[in-house]
């Protein structure tokens, strides 16, 4: 099989598996649909780490091919076509692997859907997509892949359209995410405009020649056209990656079934936006004041981000915002120019938070949807599996030393300190507390639902919706295609981190997709103090990020473990910031207000004040009246008597006659 | 048999459309028969427009010429371009389609609506094959009349007062264009258009056969403020009619803008591109928000065809702009190509809309938003095709929607950053008012008893939609076969309009 077929079957095969499912639903049923789009997923997996293992162990190098010309316009060659280098190649790994897993996971959690099909097919389609958007050569292809995602993200959202809540969520998610694509798109013309393609290669190949180069804007302004070009680009990330203060659609996805929200809103589409940026990494490198905006959008993200998760009761909102500061953390390594930090810490995230979100998800179901977790606690001795792989999930995310998640967390946390980026201090701070606040929420979480009392009752006769909190029988384990994905991911949750972080971070391995300047490498001033991830891991309790984890590990276990009565006398105390948390910040308020209600009632007064009054009403029907009102004028001479039209036509002649005479010269 | 396929495709359809009407009123199944075999053998017998179209030449192709009125000039002068072999493709693909989309629908006088569409067909074919103005000018106005029936007697309450307004709109729009035409004939003693483009003009002359031009295409296409026609003709009008309307009478708008007033007064249209390319955005945006405000799907998607026929005249005139910033025509070609895919691919779509809203009106009897809600229910084929089509309507990668799009917005950048900006507002306002009319009519819960006993989509529409669906698709994916059409006339006519014509 030829390298070029390898790498078409890896997204195609996914896409067969969706149209089967999709379009011979009936045809194919329940279990046709999922052996179908799982063995097609599975497969592409299979080839992804083939390629993986052909690059490490240097048979392969980096692969360039174009696929199809898409067209030819003004002498420009737009292609469909592929550029796999070692990023590609591991993130073709990571979605493929979470999918599968995903995959797997939805025979059980979708078990009783009568949508079933219809979900096998769209999770198969993402999977394509995304997988089209990470493999792309190109700008062009990359917003194909780009928006298709987010077209599969609407779909899944709105899954349940039955519920309003869910289709209300689809449609903000789409519309937050086209602000995003707004400014990805103006990006993308700025690049053909300077670069007159849109080729990665040829693009970052002389991405140097054009600095300086400005952007004449009417107005009488001048702007430098590489932060022009990236800042746009980032602001695409801003839509995708949920970046404040386009974060707000995010949290409502979390009506959509758990495993999207664990595969698309955790481990793989929301990341899609760190992922471009790392991968314009030499367009970002050309501009500090863009870098800078990274930087800080991210500080904010992972900051004020993480502390509304202290205070959300649905679980799964908790590990919503959780993945919010989380992206927080990957943009700002991506400010300090950390990209490879960013890259590995999107690895480990994407591998500990589908196992939290598919652990919750679990809860779920042995819950019959309850995701409250007022209505939780307790649950560990019913379900071990899910318990401890729930911890798992939860060391990695704190960043507990050994633990995924503390290897990338920390390498960013690192990078940050050592990066002398203008505004690099107060990113410093934002991400140094964020652990302290990442460990309250997360060990809430947990606390809430697997420790302290039951406070759910068990009655047998509570009918069949019975009130929150009343179960007809007692919770129990899921089924082995639920918990078997939870195993597969919480083994690389512990152990990811420690096995890659030498060749991720330190040993280059993402060199030849990843450029940063000499004067912007953070790792490599990371890499002289790096002696091994075990010594790495050792070192740990010298530094202040470990021992913030511990007071929070602390204060949870005392607020929501031992005396839970503190948390409410905590609110109690402090209602505006309690307020302020549980609004969210007001955001949603503030764009319901100004941009869905203020646009639609823009709309209706243009409509009914400039287009149905002035225009309609004003011109055209005046322009009617108007000839009305001339013709019942003109209708007074229409006598109907002979001798007035007579009259007239005497009149006329003699005057056309007249007329004759005075023009037509020598009569 | 190439020597007579222009006449054949405009008079096969015509002569078709007497002989169904001669089938009578009381054999409406052999006239729904008669019609559907000459519209698909009409449409098969265009194929060669594509097969054997020549695109490495901007010359006139499958050209006929003989004359006409002698003593006028006047020549039966047909022949095609780039410009021009997609237009009348779209045309003869959309014939049968109408057919069977009107098959159970259409119940009243069967004969008579099958012919109106025939003659309606055969008269399209022809504004997009002459070459001789006189014999334009004809086809121009004589196309009205069968729509004018259509709506007048197939139509809905308010029809009287839309066909009056769409008549009067249009009417008054083509008799300024009418004394340019004469104008041009007096000054050049011959009706060819290619003569016209070639033959010097002052500026003042210029100026004043724009105006008149503008006056008759702007009206069509339809633009900025001179759109209002445009939505009650839509509401009124039986779904054939509108997706005729929509799909290709507005183009031809358009098409009168390529072929008469860029190259006729290139001049003028460099003086008078900010008038032009102003109205355009105000299109793109202001229509944008009036469509987000429209209660009536059929208004709202009659809303959403002026605002993407801004892109299509904003691609048309960025070319003088960028001439003028960097005294060349690179990037330009992008907004031309940008404009004719835009045209083509807003046929499919706005086409397919217009049918997807007919479904719905077949069964329920209503247009309005708030009768619908939760129809994914019961409808679930149906919800597909309608979501795909609302999808490619704002724009999305992968549907042709996207591509005409992308284009003008990437030639409009080179011209000016604030064209860029504004013309890419579409991409939050299309999404808003498609996804939202998604929302209200598609998803939900079942909203009332009516669309509880909703059918789905039989066999008739899916066919119908599918082909439509698979057209989006393959445009989208791949606009190749289209743009390489295009390419040749459209360097041709961008290296016509950068150079002055006055004398």
């Amino acid at each position: 099989m030829s390298l070029q077929t390898t790498l078409l079957l890896i997204p195609l095969l996914p896409l067969a598996g969706a149209i089967v499912a999709g379009i011979f639903r009936n045809q194919v049923g329940r279990a046709g649909s999922h052996v179908v789009t799982i063995l097609g997923v599975a497969i592409s997996f299979g080839l992804s780490a083939w390629v993986l293992y052909q690059q490490v162990s240097g048979t392969l190098d980096s692969v360039n091919i174009s696929v199809y010309t898409w067209m030819v316009a003004d002498g420009i060659r737009f292609q469909v076509g592929f550029l796999v280098d070692h990023l590609t190649t591991l993130m073709m790994c990571v979605v493929t692997f979470v999918s599968l897993m995903v995959h797997i996971y939805t025979i059980g959690y979708m078990r009783e859907d009568p949508g079933y099909q219809r979900f096998f097919s769209y999770i198969a389609l993402f999977t394509f997509s995304m997988l089209m958007l990470v493999m792309s050569n190109n700008f062009l292809q990359l917003f194909f892949g780009w928006e298709a995602v987010g077209l599969v993200s609407y779909l899944l959202i709105g899954f349940w359209f039955n519920k309003e809540t869910a289709i209300a969520a689809n449609l903000k998610a789409f519309l937050v995410n086209r602000v995003g694509d707004f400014g990805f798109l103006l990006g993308i013309a700025a690049v053909l405009l300077t670069f007159g393609t849109l080729d990665y290669a040829e693009v970052f190949g002389r991405a140097n020649e054009v600095v300086g180069q400005t952007l004449s804007v009417p107005g009488g302004m001048e702007w430098d056209m590489l932060t022009f070009i990236c800042v746009c680009l980032f602001i695409g990330a801003m839509g995708k990656s949920a970046q404040a203060p386009l974060h707000v659609w995010l949290p409502d996805s979390m009506e959509g079934p758990t495993p999207i929200s664990a595969l698309i809103h955790a481990a793989t589409m929301v990341t899609a936006g760190i992922f471009m940026v790392a991968r314009m990494s030499p367009l970002f490198e050309m501009s500090d004041v863009a870098l800078s905006f990274v930087m800080l959008i991210g500080a904010v993200t992972a900051l004020s981000m993480g502390l509304i998760g202290i205070v959300q009761n649905d679980v799964k909102r908790v590990i919503a915002y959780s993945t919010l500061s989380q992206l927080g953390y990957m943009t700002v390594a991506l400010g300090v120019s950390a990209y490879s930090a960013a890259i590995f810490h999107l690895m480990t995230h994407a591998f500990f938070k589908a196992l939290l979100f598919l652990g919750a998800g679990s809860v779920i179901i042995a819950l019959h949807h309850q995701q409250d977790m007022r209505y939780m606690g307790g649950l560990r001795k019913y379900m071990p599996v899910t318990w401890i792989t729930a911890w798992v999930g939860t060391l990695a995310l704190v960043g507990f030393p050994f633990f995924a998640g503390f290897y990338s967390k920390d390498a960013i946390i690192e990078a940050v300190g050592a990066s002398h980026r203008w505004g690099s201090g107060f990113a410093y701070f934002a991400v140094v507390i964020g652990v302290l606040i990442t460990a309250i929420y997360s060990f809430r979480l947990l606390y809430l639902t697997f420790h302290g009392p039951e406070k759910f009752t068990v009655d047998k006769d509570c009918g069949e919706h019975p009130p929150p909190g009343q179960l007809a029988h007692d919770p129990e384990e899921s089924p082995l295609v639920v918990t078997v994905p939870l195993v597969l991911l919480a083994i690389p949750s512990v152990f990811i981190g420690w096995l890659t972080i030498e060749p991720v971070l330190f040993g280059g391995w993402l060199n030849d997709s990843i450029v940063v300047l000499e004067k912007n490498n953070v790792l490599a001033e990371l890499g002289e103090h790096f002696h091994g991830a075990t010594a790495m891991a050792q070192h740990a309790i010298y530094t202040l990020p470990f021992w913030l984890m511990i007071t929070g590990l602390i204060a949870a276990t005392l607020i929501y473990l031992i005396r839970p009565s503190v948390a409410d006398a905590i609110a109690r105390r402090l209602p505006f910031l309690y307020r302020l948390l549980d609004h969210k910040y007001y955001f949603d308020e503030l764009y319901l207000k100004v941009f869905a209600r203020g646009g639609v009632r823009l709309g209706r007064s243009l409509w009914h004040r400039a287009d149905a009054g002035f225009i309609d009403d004003g011109i055209v029907n005046g322009a009617a009246r108007l000839t009305k009102w001339l013709a019942a004028l003109v209708r007074r001479w229409q006598t109907g008597f002979l001798y007035d039209y007579a009259f007239a036509m005497i009149i006329g002649l003699i005057g056309i006659l007249a007329v004759w005479v005075a023009m037509v010269p020598g009569l | 048999m190439n020597g007579f396929l222009l006449s054949t495709l405009i008079w096969l359809p015509i002569v078709g459309g007497i002989a169904v009407m001669l089938v009578g009123g009381h054999r409406p199944a052999m006239a729904r028969g008669v019609a559907l075999l000459v519209t698909m053998v009409t449409f098969l017998w265009s194929l060669p427009l594509f097969f054997s179209f020549d695109t490495t030449t901007a010359v006139m192709q499958f050209v006929e010429s003989r004359p006409w009125v002698e003593t006028f000039n006047i020549r039966y002068y047909l022949g095609v371009d780039g410009f021009s072999a997609p237009l009348i493709l779209l045309t003869s693909f959309f014939g049968p389609l109408v057919v069977i989309a009107g098959w159970r629908s259409i119940t009243k006088n069967v004969n008579q609506y099958m012919a109106a569409f025939l003659v309606m067909e055969g008269l399209m074919i022809g504004v997009f094959s002459t070459l001789d103005g006189l014999l334009f000018y004809i086809f121009f106005e004589a196309m009205l009349i069968p729509m004018f029936l259509v709506i007048g007697i197939w139509g809905g309450p308010r029809r009287v007062y839309a066909t009056l307004k769409f008549f009067l709109y249009t009417f008054l729009g083509s008799v300024f264009m009418l004394i340019g035409l004469i104008y041009l004939y007096i000054q050049s003693g011959s009706w060819n258009i290619l003569d016209w483009h070639t033959m010097p003009l002052s500026l003042v002359a210029q100026k004043w056969l724009f105006l008149g031009f503008l006056a008759a295409f702007s009206v069509k296409i339809p633009m900025f403020p001179v759109h209002t026609w445009l939505p009650d003709a839509h509401v009124e009008a039986p779904t054939g009619g509108s997706v005729i309307l929509a799909a290709i009478m507005l183009k031809i708008g358009g098409y009168g803008f390529i072929r008469f007033s860029l190259p006729i007064t290139p001049d003028a249209s460099a003086v008078l591109d900010w008038l032009v390319i102003a109205l355009s955005l105000i299109a793109v945006v202001y229509i944008g928000f009036v469509a987000l405000a429209q209660q009536d799907m059929k208004k709202l998607i009659a809303y959403s065809s002026i605002s993407h026929m801004g892109f299509v005249t904003l691609g048309l005139f960025v070319a003088f702009s960028i001439y003028r910033n960097t005294g060349g025509v690179a990037g330009a070609a992008l907004g031309v190509e940008g404009a004719m895919v835009q045209m083509i691919s807003h046929g499919f779509i706005s086409g397919a809309l217009f049918l997807t809203v007919g479904v719905l009106y077949d069964r329920v009897h209503s247009r309005m938003i708030k009768d619908y809600g939760g129809v994914a229910n019961t409808m679930p084929w149906f919800a597909l095709f309608a979501v795909f089509f609302l999808m490619a309507n704002s724009g999305l990668p992968g549907t042709s929607g996207f591509v005409g799009e992308f284009m003008v917005i990437l030639s409009s950048f080179q011209a000016n950053f604030w064209f860029a900006f504004l013309a890419a507002l579409t991409l939050i306002l299309g999404a808003a008012y498609s996804l939202w009319l998604a929302k209200r009519v598609i998803f939900g819960a079942v909203a009332n008893r009516q669309v509880e006993n909703l059918q789905d989509i039989n066999s008739r529409e899916a066919l119908v939609l599918g082909i439509l669906a698979v057209a989006i698709l393959f445009f989208g994916l791949w606009p190749q076969p289209l743009v390489e059409m295009l390419q040749v006339s459209v360097d041709h006519l961008l290296q016509h309009i950068v150079q002055s014509k006055v004398m």
